[in-house]
């Protein structure tokens, strides 16, 4: 592996995923060989990724045409330093999802398990070109194959609440995609000449200071991915998919695809210092704020678990989207870093809420009581999960917290203080609520337990990851500093 | 020899041997020739696309120069139109054979590939000619072809009768009226030439230009099956047999949009204000209508080749879109989107088509039920150009809807814009109709066996939407060098 160039692991990082896809209809003969497609896939490219980070890391920018579609519009991948750590994010996380898949499907007796791997692997193919992307088209034509890809998971079921979830998600996600980030991007291109993702931005200069806002808009709405308020309603009704889809997809890969391409948009479109200079992006600030509060509050109400983490999950993008629209250096690299955290605490929150529907058949959080001594490492996963989401040490997220509060003290708009902090309350009283349950109110009734390992397992990873991050979050930080200054 | 007389073979060819087709004993023999025939032609259109170094070439039929003669022009408009017209035309016959021994009786089979190949040559020779009244030969060749293809479906309902009848009626209305129009400028400037036309009606008498110009463009818009003039489609390519829609459905159309685009930045090029006049208040909001009311009827739509056919109403709304809006990038893009909407609309005929016979009865939305599993290549293929026809990245759709969209927003016309990502947006719903039908329900017929000789034509023309939507280099540029093309005799700027 030492002997591989970037160039190559730039094409081993995008296409092992693609390859796996192909390969799974052939190994499906096998169901042991087919399901161990995708752990393989998911190790290959996470090294490849390695490797491409580590050249990020040295200073350079990994480049790479595939073709060029047309005078002006090519397929290039050109990996930024945010792009670098979103692709360490999917392909690594991919890895203990598809172990994870395994354990669930099998456990569950889905059918359809060989579509589902194909989508599935298709599925982190395109978050990767995604955080890969060297322009706006590139960025956006992975961005509809990723959608049109995670349509077969989410409807899995073919049940008739599936077709009418598959429905609401695909014309939430297509439309806004159409309608407003296409011309987004085209006006890009019209005004700036370019699409490519530079540092500082393409638009200082090119667009005026009353057109920015709207431009801004176009982009915040059109990337419905990032499940801003009046556009979210797609990620709950995508919880009817099986979880680990909702874990790698709507926890991981798609949604973060979303906040990642508004980091982007802002960062190597914009440019902070444009943005800062206009203040173009203080009413997403507010938008963001009123999210965050907003989805807390409905997240409360829910009592199907997984229906519980998708609000939560809507609350938590809406940091990132604050950290983006408050443009500062310390916001950003705070949103940067709450992708990763936020990644690995709620793929570990899911991952619990699966386990405890294989292993317990129960999906409301009212059920939950006295089952923590019955599936113990589950239930201490899923605390760590939720401990690393509040923000509290020593567990990730309490950084990616801490950079965006003293992110919007930078920016002058030190009421996000207070955003944050009753967030993060809300979160203690909603996401610590089942934890308190499994383990302090008495069993009401019999319930019988399975445990498989291979459900139990990957959340129990995740979660020692979430809290190995808060002790190694300088591996991160060389890329955040990156982005702010290059 | 063959060099210096393309524009003419790729005319001839299909027109002599329909005659000859026609006569044949059987229909398998009648589809090998015309399958000779049309592979010919294809052959020719390829050749003359690299002719001539992206010059224009005039071919003077018969040795007499225009504007005596009959002129044919190849430049980079019609060399596009004759690849894009051959290309499709070649897949449709390897695909017909089959369909035309399930759908027609076993008489009627070598004469419905003479109708066949003279449809090719007629709508071949109405993008090839330079010559105003000539077009209107091409055009009646091909409409009474075109109409006796349609007839044909009645061996399966009744109704394609009807349809033909209609057709018939409109379509001679449709040509009457050109004709009327072409009689006005020729009083008033003694030539027909379209080259001369465009150096001489600036001059003329204005009254009688205008009521011209009037008279061909309404005249072609029925032709194109431009709104409201677009009745006669949905009903002749529903119920015209499933290789005949498939045939018209790719290049009967455009070989008339293309018309409408010479009229416009041709013949009348001297008058750019009447034609600006036209093109922004008359076409442009009938195309936006188009676009709405077409996506609107196919989201209601039940039967399946009906829905297309309402769909195509609203693709050619994209084009005369494009067209009106008359800047160079706009007009390339409504090429580009001609090239493209018949890749995709050509594609998905055929997998309805494969799909009809192959279940026994009319392709609707309760008979498809389950087929997505039950026969995977016709439906993968037919998901694939449904994908492009709604514009998904890496396909050719959405090259067209970048083009179209670019070029709209460069002209400045934001409300426009939004309006195109809107009815886009909602073709989705009809798409996602057909698509939750075919894999997300139950199958109930008899296990199928897929027939390779339907669906390995369908699968070339699914791969030319991913090759064309991920290489779209030749398609954009050649465009481009269409738009010029079209537009050389403009001799004022009008927006241009």
């Amino acid at each position: 592996m030492m002997m591989m160039s970037v160039d190559t692991a730039l094409k081993l990082g995008l296409f092992a995923p693609l390859i796996t896809a192909i390969l799974v209809p052939f190994l499906a003969v096998r169901v042991n060989f087919r399901d161990a497609a995708g752990p393989i896939g998911g190790v290959i490219s996470f090294i490849a990724a390695l490797h491409v980070a580590q050249d990020v890391m040295a200073g350079n920018v990994p480049e790479w045409t595939i073709i060029t579609i047309a005078d002006g519009l090519s397929l290039t991948f050109k990996v930024t330093p945010l792009g670098a750590i979103f692709g360490l994010v999917a392909s690594g996380l991919w890895i203990l999802a598809a172990l994870y898949t395994t354990g669930y499907m099998r456990g569950n007796h889905e059918t359809h398990q060989t579509r589902f791997a194909i989508c599935y692997a298709i599925a982190v193919h395109a978050a990767i070109a995604i955080a890969w992307s060297g322009n706006l088209m590139v960025l956006f034509i992975f961005y509809e194959i990723l959608t049109f890809s995670t349509y077969p998971l989410v409807t899995h079921k073919e049940s008739q609440e599936a077709i009418r979830a598959g429905r609401l998600y695909m014309s939430i996600l297509v439309g806004t995609s159409v309608v407003f980030l296409l011309p987004a991007i085209i006006w890009v291109w019209i005004s700036a000449g370019t699409l490519d993702f530079t540092p500082n931005g393409i638009l200082a200069g090119k667009i005026s200071a009353d057109a920015a806002p709207y431009l801004l808009a176009l982009f915040a709405f059109g990337v419905g991915k990032a499940a801003l308020m009046p556009i979210h309603r797609w990620l709950p009704a995508a919880m009817v998919a099986p979880t680990p889809v909702s874990a790698l997809l709507h926890a991981v890969a798609v949604v973060k695809a979303g906040v990642f391409t508004i980091l982007m948009v802002v960062v190597y479109i914009f440019g902070i210092d444009f943005l800062t200079q206009t203040q173009a992006s203080v009413w997403l600030a507010w938008l963001a704020a009123f999210t965050i509060l907003a989805s807390s509050v409905v997240a409360i109400t829910k009592d199907d678990l997984k229906a519980r983490l998708a609000y939560s999950t809507i609350s938590q993008l809406s940091y990132i989207v604050l950290g983006a629209a408050l443009a500062t250096a310390a916001a950003i690299e705070g949103a940067t870093l709450h992708i990763v955290m936020h990644a690995t605490a709620k793929i570990t929150l899911f991952f619990c809420a699966g386990a405890i529907y294989v292993n317990a058949h129960i999906k409301n959080i009212s059920e939950l009581d006295g089952l923590g001594p019955k599936l113990p490492w589950v239930f201490i996963a899923f605390f760590l999960g939720a401990l690393s989401i509040i923000g509290i040490p020593p567990m990730g997220g309490s950084w990616s917290k801490f950079m965006l509060m003293a992110g919007s003290v930078d920016a002058g708009m030190p009421i996000m203080l207070a955003v944050l902090a009753i967030s993060s309350l809300l979160n203690v009283y909603y996401l610590l609520e089942p934890v308190a349950r499994g383990f302090f109110k008495p069993q009401q009734k019999d319930i019988h337990v399975d445990r498989h390992l291979l459900t139990i397992m990957p959340p129990v990873i995740t979660a020692l990851l979430s809290l190995m991050l808060f002790f190694t979050v300088d591996w991160i930080t060389p890329f955040t500093t990156l982005m702010v200054t290059p | 020899m063959i060099a210096s007389n393309l524009p003419a073979l790729i005319v001839a060819t299909p027109l002599i041997m329909a005659a000859i087709v026609a006569l044949l004993p059987s229909g398998a023999l009648a589809w090998a020739v015309t399958l000779m025939t049309s592979l010919a032609v294809m052959v020719f259109a390829i050749m003359n696309a690299f002719s001539g170094d992206g010059q224009s070439i005039s071919y003077a039929l018969g040795g007499w120069p225009p504007p005596w003669g009959i002129e044919f022009i190849s430049d980079g408009a019609s060399r596009l139109m004759v690849l894009i017209l051959s290309g499709l035309s070649f897949a449709s016959t390897l695909y017909a054979k089959s369909l035309i021994e399930m759908e027609i009786h076993s008489k009627d089979q070598a004469r419905t590939y003479g109708a066949w190949l003279l449809t090719m040559g007629g709508l071949l020779g109405l993008v090839m000619t330079a010559d105003a009244f000539n077009l209107f030969v091409f055009l009646e060749i091909s409409a009474l072809s075109a109409v006796t293809l349609v007839a044909m479906g009645a061996g399966v309902d009744r109704r394609a009768l009807i349809a033909a009848y209609n057709y018939t009626i409109i379509g001679a209305i449709g040509a009457t009226f050109y004709v009327i129009g072409v009689g006005f400028c020729y009083a008033v400037t003694g030539t027909l030439n379209m080259a001369d036309l465009a150096q001489r009606l600036p001059d003329a008498t204005a009254a009688p230009v205008f009521v011209g110009l009037a008279f061909m463009v309404t005249g072609i818009m029925v032709k194109a099956a431009a709104f409201p003039v677009h009745m006669w489609l949905p009903a002749a390519y529903g119920y015209a047999p499933s290789a005949v829609s498939s045939l018209l459905s790719a290049i009967a159309t455009k070989a008339a949009i293309y018309v409408l685009a010479r009229i416009f930045f041709t013949i009348f090029s001297g008058l750019p204000d009447v034609t600006d006049l036209i093109l922004k208040w008359i076409l442009l909001p009938l195309s936006i209508m188009a676009m709405f009311g077409g996506t609107i009827l196919a989201i209601y739509e039940k039967d399946l080749k009906k829905l297309l056919a309402q769909s195509s109403i609203a693709q050619i709304g994209y084009i005369t879109l494009a067209f009106s809006v008359a800047t160079i990038s706009s007009i390339s893009a409504g090429f580009i989107h001609m090239a493209n909407h018949a890749i995709i609309k050509g594609g998905l005929f055929m997998a309805v088509g494969a799909i009809a016979v192959t279940i026994g009865k009319r392709a609707n939305i309760n008979s498809i039920s389950g087929v997505g599993r039950a026969m995977p290549w016709t439906s993968s293929a037919m998901l694939i150009c449904g994908l492009s026809l709604i514009g998904l990245p890496l396909t050719a759709g959405f090259i067209s809807k970048v083009y179209l969209v670019l070029a709209v927003m460069d002209a400045g016309l934001g409300l426009v814009t939004a309006l195109i990502l809107l009815s886009s947006a909602l073709s989705v719903l009809y798409l996602w109709k057909i698509v939750e039908v075919m894999w997300m329900r139950p199958y109930q017929g008899a296990p199928i066996a897929e027939n390779i000789m339907i669906y390995g034509p369908l699968w070339l023309v699914a791969a030319a939407n991913i090759v064309f939507g991920i290489y779209a280099k030749p398609v954009v540029d050649m465009a481009d060098a269409a738009a010029r093309a079209i537009t050389a005799h403009a001799l004022i700027g009008g927006g241009l």
